[in-house]
């Protein structure tokens, strides 16, 4: 195998860099103006209410978290799993990772009704709590993927790549059974409570990580003139549609279980059937968008050689994975809890046994999205500084 | 620009060494103040863990439209409400329920339960939601970050996010904006030797006298009579939380 030189990512012109870092820099702005807005008022300005707890910046911070994990796994293919087509591609699978999680993590900070407090989240442990162990598990993963990275990039730590390789992959399987687990672990409601969000949230992370990996490779290497093979493309494609695949019957397994026990058929009834907004995002959103959309365009005949069809693809999964952890986040909260299984609540002070109403507002929305122009500017800039990708990538 | 591969810059290096060192001081610094001024003011607990308060509500003597003890809950904690219901703290509630086969009607007050295993203690990463050694559950507003998800793991719904700046708070329960609370079994006067909630009294005054009050522990007490005289069941009893409330003709 030829040797593979890296170098920091240039585009053509150099205006459009920075053009496109101050659009990023803007919409993070907006993102931060939006937080000052819902902290100095009061979360009474944004759609949450003492009914759905978490709103839509939770749906994009778990969303970016759940990727960024992800995203590192291409590099865990090349250095733990030795796939010589991969190993290339780890110096930027890293630095993915990093920025989607910095991302995630900015908007659950600023969501908290207390950000000034991260001192108090960053030195009381509560280790039974699943969160506290969270707030380790992520700080540790931009600590190890450091390292990694470092291991990726001075050849004179190179040889303890593997080792740092096989500690990361560990830390992001951790990393995302904790994030499914703050599901798992949820006695009180029914959409929750389930072992199997655990490892649900394993196999998600895998295909929106993949997926916001292929999508801004093939970005990059456009914006930076350089050439990607067909051969190596084809390996992500092929990888995406299993994860694809994977989710989907993960999906099937947690709602059939759902559907054996009579105690949730009344959840099940609510997001399969006539939940209103949640039925279609599920319908739509998830499954049809989501799972056989990407299915489509990455097994079809006809687009075999086509890479708008990957990034289509791609752009569908990450499209059906935000809806599925708005139906998972919003949908499992905006379903009345059953505390009188047997009996019908005909009034109540406090909205018992009535379906959630929430509509996110623009604050909310605002900062969820400067997470993914955050973690955007944070790619965009360490391509720039470092060298991560590959000054080609032909086959 | 050129896109010629040069020597790797060291002053680049240095700057971002740097910038991690002084962001990563900067983060722990105001902590490490903080915990060293915590550790000098350690309060000392008043509970005593002979104790276990808890409640036993009858729902044949809860009045349908009545809402004394609503009431008097939010004035003996100052909880005014904005006229936003979905927001508004509420920290006891009155819930009608109706049998869907026999159709019988009950009425009953909902509140926190003041569990022996409380899923939001269980749950929460700071310990700002906590259980004292005579069993009553609180929220600590110093540590409390604001997460919410004790409101996610309640099973009873009971807790409410300050979702709003406050203003002329009551003494006996101090509050704070992005905080979660929840009923505190009127701990003000458990400490102060009162062994009465403002609930319990209000109901009294209106002639129901539906909640009785008092120490699960003691043989003698009036709750623990009540208990062993009659029939009551726990809310959610299939989670085995051992709820310090509990219910009378359910």
């Amino acid at each position: 195998m030829s040797k593979m030189y890296y170098r920091e990512l240039r585009c053509g012109v150099p205006v459009r860099f920075w053009m496109g870092l101050t659009l990023l820099g803007s919409i993070i702005a907006i993102g931060l103006g939006a937080a000052y807005y819902m902290e100095h008022n009061g979360h009474w300005v944004t759609g949450m209410s003492n009914q759905v707890v978490w709103g839509l910046p939770h749906v994009f911070a778990i969303f970016l978290i759940v990727a960024a994990s992800g995203a590192l796994n291409v590099a865990s293919i090349g250095s733990v799993f030795g796939g010589p087509m991969y190993k290339p591609l780890g110096r930027y699978s890293g630095l993915l990772a990093i920025g989607l999680l910095a991302g995630g993590l900015m908007v659950l900070l600023l969501d908290l009704g207390r950000p000034d407090r991260l001192i108090v989240a960053m030195t009381q442990y509560n280790f039974k709590s699943i969160f506290a162990w969270n707030v380790i598990l992520y700080t540790g993963f931009f600590a190890i993927v450091g390292v990694y990275l470092w291991t990726m990039m001075d050849r004179s730590v190179g040889k303890y790549n593997r080792p740092v390789g096989f500690a990361a992959f560990f830390w992001r399987i951790a990393l995302t059974t904790g994030t499914g687990s703050i599901f798992g672990f949820l006695v009180a409601r029914e959409a929750y409570d389930a072992a199997i969000m655990a490892p649900m949230f394993v196999i998600m992370s895998f295909s929106y990580g993949l997926a916001f990996f292929i999508m801004t490779l093939i970005t990059a290497y456009i914006w930076g003139d350089r050439e990607i093979g067909d051969l190596r493309l084809a390996r992500l494609k092929n990888l995406l549609g299993v994860f694809v695949g994977a989710v989907l019957y993960f999906v099937l397994a947690y709602n059939l279980t759902n559907l054996y026990i009579t105690q949730h058929h009344g959840i099940e009834r609510f997001i399969l059937l006539d939940g209103g907004v949640y039925t279609q995002m599920f319908w739509i959103g998830q499954i049809l968008v989501g799972s056989i959309l990407p299915l489509f365009l990455l097994y079809s005949p006809a687009f075999e050689k086509s890479r708008w069809a990957i990034v289509a693809a791609s752009v569908a999964v990450l499209i059906g994975g935000f809806f599925q952890i708005y139906v998972i986040v919003i949908g499992g909260q905006a379903y009345p809890m059953n505390l009188f299984p047997g009996k019908e609540v005909i009034e109540s002070g406090f909205f018992d046994g009535q379906v959630a109403d929430y509509a996110p507002t623009f604050p909310e929305a605002a900062l969820g999205i400067a997470g993914i122009a955050l973690s955007l500017a944070m790619v965009a800039v360490g391509a720039r500084v470092f060298k991560v990708f590959p000054e080609t990538l032909e086959d | 620009m050129s896109n010629k591969c040069g020597p790797p810059s060291t002053d680049r290096r240095r700057f971002i060494g740097g910038t991690l060192a002084a962001a990563g001081a900067m983060t722990l610094a105001p902590g490490v103040i903080l915990h060293a001024v915590a550790a000098n003011d350690k309060a000392t607990a008043g509970a005593s863990g002979e104790h276990r308060w808890g409640m036993v509500i009858d729902t044949d003597r809860c009045a349908d439209g009545c809402s004394a003890c609503v009431d008097a809950c939010n004035k003996e904690h100052g909880l005014e409400g904005q006229g936003r219901p979905a927001t508004d703290a509420v920290w006891i509630r009155p819930v009608k329920l109706k049998d869907r086969q026999t159709g019988h009607v009950n009425r009953l007050v909902m509140m926190c339960q003041h569990c022996e295993h409380p899923p939001c203690v269980d749950v929460c990463p700071t310990n700002a939601s906590f259980k004292r050694v005579d069993g009553v559950v609180l929220v600590d507003r110093h540590r409390c970050i604001g997460c919410r998800y004790c409101m996610m793991a309640c099973p009873y719904k009971a807790r409410s996010f300050v979702h709003e700046a406050l203003s002329n708070q009551s003494v006996n329960a101090p509050r704070g904006k992005g905080c979660v609370e929840s009923c505190t079994l009127c701990v003000h006067r458990i400490d102060a030797g009162v062994m009465r909630t403002a609930c319990q009294d209000a109901c009294e005054k209106e002639g129901h006298a539906a909640i009785v009050f008092g120490d699960l522990k003691d043989p003698k007490s009036e709750i623990r009579r009540v208990l062993k005289t009659h029939d009551s069941v726990q809310i959610r009893a299939d989670l085995e939380l051992n709820t310090g409330v509990r219910y009378l003709n359910l």
